[in-house]
């Protein structure tokens, strides 16, 4: 591992000026510190927020107020999120395994880097990790890689299934930095690749997430997480689906859908929400609304499966959501 | 020793002796060893396939803080091992030879060490080996199995003797496939897997003094690991102590002496102090062998009556450039069934990758998915039930050797197995069987691995408070073997487990072969037998000489321990106190060493072991997720001397089976000759998510034509089998069968 300094900030406003020169926050490690020990990133200073009071998670004028400190275990188990925003508690419960969400936080996990193998090893070229080296798995081994929003700079996926879920539930990030807050739609905080892929998110190196808001919604009856993937825990998705709906009666009023596993950042599906939106919840339905879903997609040499299984799991879970199965 | 040897006494399956230091921490491993003075080497790897060294720049790294020396092979002492015509001391399995670490600048596979950073601390070890820059004359690398099968070769071995297992071979007539009545052919590729045992390797080297040694290493052959170095540092070999109390798995990677335990040995030479070396992760991928990937093509023939004609099965396995490693991936298809024709051909594809080394189950797992698929097919393709289908081929004698087997009871594993899995709840038709939306199959495979026995020595001590303690140099890599010692020796004296102790792990004891090849309870166990009984001996001697009860003409056999009393059988008045006859010989203990060896009893049977296995599986049809809903292993292996570890040890193997089958794969980027799934993140082995509830039958007959205790060994068919059984069972619930491992969800969609 290479030396590195460690400073721990008492306030958020002292950890936004320590971020100057390469340093980086730590909270849970649980991404940070495999890449540190395999050069992968090589921080030269790491500031250590866990003493933030940052963890709390709270119910204020219409929407969840999370910690960004609050930890993927606390998030999934806790009382108001599994009433207000199930969603969120199952997609927190795919991810990772019991250990890692004990120490992984909310904001952690949207920092957390793909788990693309090019970038892991320094021995093989990787755009996202040494800009200009060349994007390994364009054509090389990409059965794990992205569909949506590719370039030919970076193929990569965002791991996340918290952040799929969180993109479907219109979340807001809000972030702190010298000039004070900033607040981000989900959306837009995960970036696609394009000629930068090295630059996974629109946070700015001297910004700190403090807290995702989730406004109310009116999902909490029929929503599903839908990840299929290569073991039956601690592995990350071929494919996840986030579906959530607004059902009268057996109409869809309003419909939300995300999917995971397939871009560089969760992937919102809002012409399919519309598609879904004033139609009966059936199979029918469904799987034309997962036909549009996956206009635009584009395969490469070991996930054109991919282009197969999307469609299936997002009509999985639209019937789980709707209580079909 | 008569056939109810084991039933004196009512089994009470004990615990893992040693389960407590284990679960507590207090059990030490080979890296958990602080030694005074003691420096921390890390390995820098390859970063090309194939090629040569052109220069390693090493003065940054030597200026690093703490670094006490980079060594390579530009600065490496002489090995005198290396010398001569270059041979390398440990035997190889075959052809070629092991790869001599810091040898010359050759580089035959990608992540091969080629130089060793020794520091005071892992950390700064670390941080000198990330500023080693090295340049290489790169040459074309070919790892790529599929687009290089064409090169395969046959095996050295089998071209210098007709006879090894790896040679070609005929039975019957060779064309007997072409005109059987139904005919199937396909073929099967399992990925290269890796043993990915939880404990990583490592070792601390220690010279004592220039010409003595002693390694903490985590091997399976304390006795071979001892020669190994011996030789290689031309010392004599009662100077080489290899200490492995503890091996936190190994499954096979242990067998072998690796690049990095020389490298930690020729550092602790060079700097003077002992050096610990602990592999990485993502080392264990590339340094210490896996299972090869292995290609294989079966046709096999048929009558009607489902009566097999033929089958003829060819296999090419990967193995490196320098070194032939070669399995056993073709014997189960020569003697399972009984098939008047049978030809089988191996080969061997070597690449520039890294030596294979045995992997729990070894060839006889990779062959068996073949062969156990093949004949699932082939009662698909008559229309038969699969078990009715391999009763009409069941085989009385070995049909391979001519010889009739010691024991074998597969028709119980067959009868108990279909009662416990719900056979009957099978349809022939595949795809007719749902759960909801989920499919549902079942399906079963069998397999086979030879009852090995090797000599062994166990040294036995019995003192006068009637605390018997024994010592053998065998390791444990998990199974449980003190605690099946202990019940052997329980069961021979009579003497209650808690105050036995059996010692194990190290050179310094009595000799024993390597924890490998299903071997252990059936060499070992028979030693501590001997041992046992000659205490005995010792004890009927002192007893006769003494006036009271008649011990004069008694036989080992006849006396137990009881309550530190020795207990003449049969005559409840004939007992002496333990205490008394050490105290009137005015001795302390005795104590007696006795080897057990093979008998003659394997020239005249075929002496094997045999498992069953039954899975019945769910597959979602749109998604293509496998759930293996149940397991049930039934194995004939003799006498179950340790039920409970027993036990553990087949629902470790199914739980390989369920790796093999439907997880595990390492792939390589052929580009750059380098893995891409080197982690736990990316190299799946099953999760607690993915293991059912795994059901458990022993026939637990002995088989005493093969040793005294009648065990055949469990290690092995634990796994052999599982694989096929659950490939089988997805093609039950579905229709489709993959035949290239391992199966997951993108191969099953479109269902």
């Amino acid at each position: 591992m290479i030396q590195f300094q460690y400073e721990r900030a008492s306030t958020a406003k002292a950890a936004v000026s320590a971020l100057a020169n390469n340093a980086k926050i730590i909270a849970g490690g649980t991404n940070l510190v495999d890449l540190m020990k395999r050069n992968v990133m090589a921080p030269a200073k790491l500031i250590d927020i866990n003493s933030l009071p940052l963890r709390s998670i709270e119910q204020q004028n219409g929407k969840m107020i999370i910690g960004a400190l609050a930890l993927n275990s606390q998030v999934a188990d806790d009382k108001l999120v599994l009433e207000k925003h199930p969603l969120l508690s199952k997609a927190l419960n795919a991810g990772a395994s019991a250990q890692i969400r004990n120490m992984a936080t909310v904001g952690g996990n949207m920092m957390q880097r793909t788990r693309c193998s090019y970038f892991y090893d320094t021995a093989l070229p990787c755009n996202k990790r040494e800009p200009g080296s060349g994007c390994g798995a364009l054509e090389g081994v990409n059965r794990m890689h992205a569909i949506f929003g590719t370039s030919d700079k970076c193929i990569a996926v965002h791991p996340s299934d918290m952040c799929v879920a969180l993109v479907a539930l219109d979340a807001i990030v809000v972030v702190s930095g010298p000039k004070g807050e900033r607040r981000i739609p989900f959306d837009d905080f995960h970036r696609l690749p394009g000629s930068q892929p090295e630059k996974d998110n629109t946070l700015q190196k001297d910004e700190l997430i403090i807290s995702v808001e989730i406004p109310d919604n009116t999902f909490s009856k029929n929503c599903h997480y839908f990840k299929v993937r290569d073991r039956t825990s601690y592995a990350f998705a071929l494919v996840s689906v986030a579906a959530a709906l607004d059902l009268d009666g057996k109409n869809i009023k309003e419909a939300r859908l995300a999917m995971g596993g397939v871009a560089h950042k969760p992937w919102r599906l809002k012409e399919a929400e519309k598609a879904l939106a004033g139609k009966p919840a059936t199979e029918e339905t469904f799987r034309q609304a997962a036909e549009i879903a996956m206009q635009g997609a584009k395969a490469f040499k070991h996930n054109a499966f991919k282009l197969k299984l999307g469609p299936n799991v997002i009509v999985e879970a639209l019937k789980n959501a709707a209580g079909l199965v | 020793m008569n056939e109810a040897f084991f039933d004196k006494k009512e089994y009470k399956p004990l615990d893992r002796v040693d389960g407590r230091l284990k679960v507590t921490g207090a059990a030490k491993y080979s890296a958990e060893y602080a030694l005074p003075n003691m420096a921390y080497g890390v390995l820098v790897g390859s970063r090309i396939a194939k090629g040569t060294i052109k220069s390693i720049d090493s003065k940054a790294a030597e200026r690093a803080p703490g670094v006490l020396a980079v060594i390579s092979h530009l600065n490496v002492i002489k090995i005198p091992g290396y010398a001569a015509r270059g041979v390398h001391p440990s035997e190889p399995p075959t052809g070629g030879q092991p790869l001599r670490v810091f040898y010359d600048n050759k580089v035959y596979s990608n992540d091969q060490p080629i130089a060793i950073v020794v520091a005071t601390s892992l950390e700064k070890a670390q941080y000198g080996a990330s500023l080693v820059k090295v340049q290489y004359d790169q040459q074309e690398h070919q790892t790529d199995f599929e687009a290089n099968a064409k090169n395969a070769v046959i095996a050295a071995a089998a071209k210098k003797n007709p006879k090894s297992p790896t040679a070609d071979y005929d039975r019957g007539q060779t064309d007997a496939f072409e005109t059987a009545p139904f005919r199937i052919e396909a073929e099967y590729v399992l990925p290269t897997e890796m043993h990915n045992p939880m404990e990583l390797q490592a070792i601390t080297a220690h010279w004592e003094a220039d010409d003595r040694l002693t390694i903490y290493d985590k091997v399976q052959g304390t006795k071979t690991t001892q020669k190994t170095f011996a030789k290689e540092w031309d010392v004599p070999e009662q100077n080489v102590k290899v200490i492995a109390t503890f091996v936190g798995g190994a499954f096979g990677n242990g067998l072998h002496s690796w690049p990095h335990e020389s490298a930690a040995i020729i550092a602790a030479k060079q700097v003077k102090r002992p050096v610990k070396v602990v592999l990485t992760r993502e080392q264990m991928f590339t340094m210490v062998g896996y299972r090869p990937r292995t290609w294989q093509k079966i046709q096999m023939g048929a009558a009607k009556d489902g009566k097999l004609v033929a089958i003829n099965h060819h296999s090419i396995g990967q193995t490196s450039t320098y070194e032939e490693f070669t399995e056993t991936t073709l014997m189960q298809t020569r003697m399972m069934y009984a098939s008047p024709n049978v030809s089988t051909r191996y080969r061997l594809l070597p690449l520039n990758v890294a030596t294979p080394i045995w992997m729990r189950g070894p060839g006889e797992a990779t062959g068996a998915f073949a062969l156990e698929s093949a004949m699932d097919e082939m009662a698909h393709a008559i229309g038969m039930d699969p078990i009715e289908f391999r009763l009409a081929n069941y085989t009385e004698t070995d049909p391979d050797k001519n010889m009739p087997w010691s024991t074998k009871y597969m028709r119980e594993c067959y009868e108990e197995g279909k009662k416990r899995i719900g056979w009957e709840n099978r349809k022939l038709k595949p795809g007719s069987v749902r759960d909801g939306e989920w499919l549902v199959g079942y399906g079963m495979g069998t397999g086979t691995f030879g009852a090995n026995r090797g000599p062994a020595t166990v040294k036995a001590e019995l003192d006068l408070e009637g605390n018997l303690v024994m010592h053998c140099a065998i390791t444990d890599i998990g199974p449980g073997t003190a605690t099946a010692m202990v019940q052997v020796a329980s069961n021979t004296t009579g003497i209650a487990p808690e105050k036995i102790t059996f010692h194990l792990g190290s050179s310094e004891f009595p000799n024993a072969g390597l924890q490998g090849g299903s071997s252990t309870v059936n060499s070992v166990g028979p030693a501590v037998q001997a041992a046992c009984n000659a205490l005995k001996e010792q004890l009927i001697t002192m007893a006769a000489a003494k006036s009271g009860p008649d011990f004069g003409a008694a036989k080992p056999d006849d006396i137990m321990f009881e309550k530190g009393e020795i207990q003449l059988s049969g005559k409840s008045s004939a007992k002496l106190k333990l205490s008394d006859l050490f105290k009137q010989n005015n001795i302390q203990k005795i104590e007696a060493t006795q080897e057990s060896k093979p008998s003659e009893n394997g020239k005249k049977y075929s002496m094997n072991a045999f498992s069953m296995h039954f899975a019945m599986v769910h597959v979602h049809p749109f998604t293509g997720q496998v759930r293996v809903k149940k397991i049930v292993c039934c194995a004939d292996a003799g006498t179950i001397v340790s039920p409970k570890t027993a036990e553990s040890q087949m629902i470790g193997g199914a739980t390989g089976g369920i790796g093999m089958a439907l997880t595990e794969d390492a792939v390589m980027d052929h580009r750059f000759g380098r893995y891409v799934t080197k982690d736990f993140g990316d190299y799946h082995v099953p999760v607690h998510a993915d293991v059912p509830d795994i059901d458990v039958y022993f026939v637990n007959k002995p088989d005493l034509l093969a040793d005294p205790v009648g065990s055949k060994g469990l290690g092995e068919i634990a796994i052999i089998g599982v694989a096929p059984a659950i490939a089988n069972a997805v093609f039950n619930a579905t229709g489709k069968r993959v035949r290239h491992l391992p199966i997951t969800p993108d191969k099953l969609l479109g269902l």
